[in-house]
């Protein structure tokens, strides 16, 4: 089930905010119940390192976008879940927002690429050679 | 048997990890916490999958990540915590202790530079007594720019800062000395009370080394500035003593020590202080490192009380506010020292931290302050115009309005925070980017008040 190819570390780092909003979005969670959650999502391919997850946390809790309070789990151990905000919500929707252009962006640019070759080397030739352009017999 | 030897075995491998963690500055128990239920249930999770508890925490603490990197992850988020231990020993390769005494080579080489500085316009036939002017208006001049210039050294600062702090100097300097006072004239006294005003900022650009834009590193400055008040006023008591016992001593052999004190002593210790309490502040950080947020703790509340029972009194009595000379001044420092109590509070305090009863202290504290100072400026807008426009009072009214907007806003921001309407860090950031319109108001009073009132 695990795909080969693991996810680039910057790509990692820049989507942490929204995926862990989006994951606190889903219900309220605690530190190693999200990373789990991004294992599942993202099938294996976004491999971050644990203790990394906690600073971001920390971040986040620190612009307002979540807040946390201490439970205790079945096991009697307290554990710190962690809960959006309405602010948490609205940053959320922002990124979702830019994800969705970024995303836009580049299905634009495969969906070019995939073209039959010899349309796009038409293309190109007219792009290029406006000589060509000029030729009645294309 | 070997079951209960393996878990024994796993708890002590616990223990000694979390141990070896608390030893990171930068990250807090509470969080060593956090830490610890996630490596347990990773560590559940893999013996669940039929590893032996060893295994699975090696690699349950292999997951967590390295430490190293971890704790600068921590450290990068958690500024707040590190930032003496991040001045003390700015890099951890070198030799920290070589660093720490060449930094105080430095700074006693600046300490004897200022107390120099102070007594080399005497070369050039100025007095301390015959030109009285010249020294109170250039007295931040003598020490700041040395000051700056160790920050500049400490903190590598780029050549683009070093040339703006210079600059920032020559300008204060060559404003403190063109305009034609007139001798003990309002506008020579309220330059030379904005001057270090505006050059301390200066200071802080020097401080920030090149990174004034951040809004931690501004808060730093605070800090910084904070407990360099306190550090001085230690220092300045003890060279009160100091000077007390030579007058003393020398008085009792027949010999008038006097103009030795007046003229060299003072001036010298007075300016070579701020030197060396700068280097302690950043050198003993941790000696004192909560005596700003501790005595605003303190006086938080007394002060709260006092406005509250001093509005009700009013109230109740129906006096109102009488008008006289120092009013505008005195409210003026009120404002100032209910700004102080909130800025030293707000620095202390970690974001994250819940809200209690003592932010609402501070609320009430604020929020009464602004109106006993509403009801001074109303009791002073009725008189102005009939006492007219002199070059004190609009200073003084200006740094009200300052202040009271500072305060205002401040106050929405903590209610906004109290009711879980916005995050704390926005108030933090408010203070911060306001520090720089004090600078330029004071900047303001320094260049342009002379000639607008004529150098009265």
């Amino acid at each position: 089930m695990q795909d080969s190819t693991p996810i680039n570390k910057d790509l990692v780092a820049a989507s942490s905010t929204p995926l862990v909003l989006a994951i606190l979005s889903e219900k309220d969670s605690y530190g190693y119940a999200i990373l789990k959650r991004v294992r599942e999502l993202s099938r294996g391919r976004m491999e971050w390192t644990d203790g990394m997850l906690y600073p971001v946390l920390h971040r986040l809790e620190r612009l307002g976008f979540i807040e946390a309070h201490w439970e205790v789990a079945e096991s009697g151990r307290r554990r710190k879940y962690y809960r959006i905000t309405r602010q948490g919500r609205k940053q959320l929707a922002e990124e979702r927002e830019q994800w969705q252009a970024v995303d836009d962006t580049l299905r634009g640019i495969w969906s070019a690429l995939a073209l039959p070759f010899h349309a796009a080397r038409d293309l190109l030739t007219l792009t290029f050679t406006p000589a060509a352009a000029l030729c009645p017999c294309r | 048997m070997e079951t209960q030897d393996r878990k024994i075995r796993l708890e002590e491998q616990i223990e000694h990890w979390r141990s070896y963690l608390r030893r990171r500055q930068a990250i807090h128990p509470v969080d060593v916490e956090e830490l610890e239920d996630h490596l347990r249930e990773q560590v559940s999770a893999l013996l669940r999958a039929n590893l032996t508890e060893d295994e699975a925490f090696l690699i349950a603490v292999k997951r967590l990540g390295d430490l190293d990197s971890l704790s600068r992850e921590f450290a990068r988020e958690h500024s707040e915590r590190l930032w003496k231990q991040l001045v003390v020993s700015p890099a951890e390769s070198g030799e920290p202790g070589a660093r720490t005494r060449r930094e105080a080579a430095v700074a006693f080489g600046l300490t004897v530079l200022a107390a120099i500085a102070v007594k080399l316009p005497e070369l050039f036939g100025l007095t301390l007594d015959a030109d009285e002017g010249f020294y109170v208006r250039n007295v931040s001049l003598f020490v700041f720019p040395l000051l700056a210039g160790f920050f500049v050294w400490k903190r590598r600062a780029g050549p683009s800062t070093q040339r703006w702090l210079a600059a920032g100097f020559v300008a204060a300097a060559v404003f403190a000395n063109i305009y034609p006072f007139r001798p003990e004239g309002s506008t020579e006294i309220l330059t030379a009370l904005h001057l270090p005003i505006a050059l301390w900022i200066v200071v802080g650009v020097a401080y920030a080394g090149g990174r004034w834009g951040e809004p931690g590193v501004r808060m730093d400055f605070v800090r910084f500035s904070g407990e360099l008040f306190i550090y001085y006023v230690l220092i300045a008591l003890g060279g009160g003593v100091l000077t007390g016992f030579t007058a003393m001593l020398f008085q009792a052999i027949g010999i008038d020590p006097e103009p030795f004190l007046q003229r060299w002593m003072v001036p010298c210790g007075a300016l070579g202080a701020v030197v060396i309490a700068s280097w302690l502040v950043e050198a003993k950080q941790s000696v004192i490192e909560n005596m700003a947020p501790v005595l605003t703790r303190l006086f938080t509340p007394m002060f709260a009380i006092v406005l509250i029972v001093y509005l009700a009194t009013m109230t109740f009595t129906g006096r109102m506010i009488e008008f006289n000379r120092e009013l505008l001044i005195a409210f003026d420092l009120l404002l100032v020292v209910v700004l102080g109590l909130l800025l030293y509070s707000i620095s202390a305090r970690d974001p994250r931290a819940p809200r209690n009863i003592f932010d609402w202290m501070q609320v009430v504290l604020v929020i009464s302050a602004l109106l006993v100072d509403a009801l001074a400026l109303w009791t002073i807008a009725s008189r102005i115009s009939e006492l007219g426009f002199t070059p004190n009072r609009v200073a003084a009214l200006g740094e009200n309005i300052i202040l009271l907007v500072n305060l205002a806003w401040s106050a929405v921001l903590y209610v906004r925070f109290l009711r879980g309407r916005g995050p704390f860090t926005d108030l933090e950031r408010w203070q911060t980017n306001y520090l720089p319109v004090y600078g330029v108001w004071a900047a303001i009073v320094v260049t342009v008040f002379p000639p607008l009132f004529r150098y009265i």
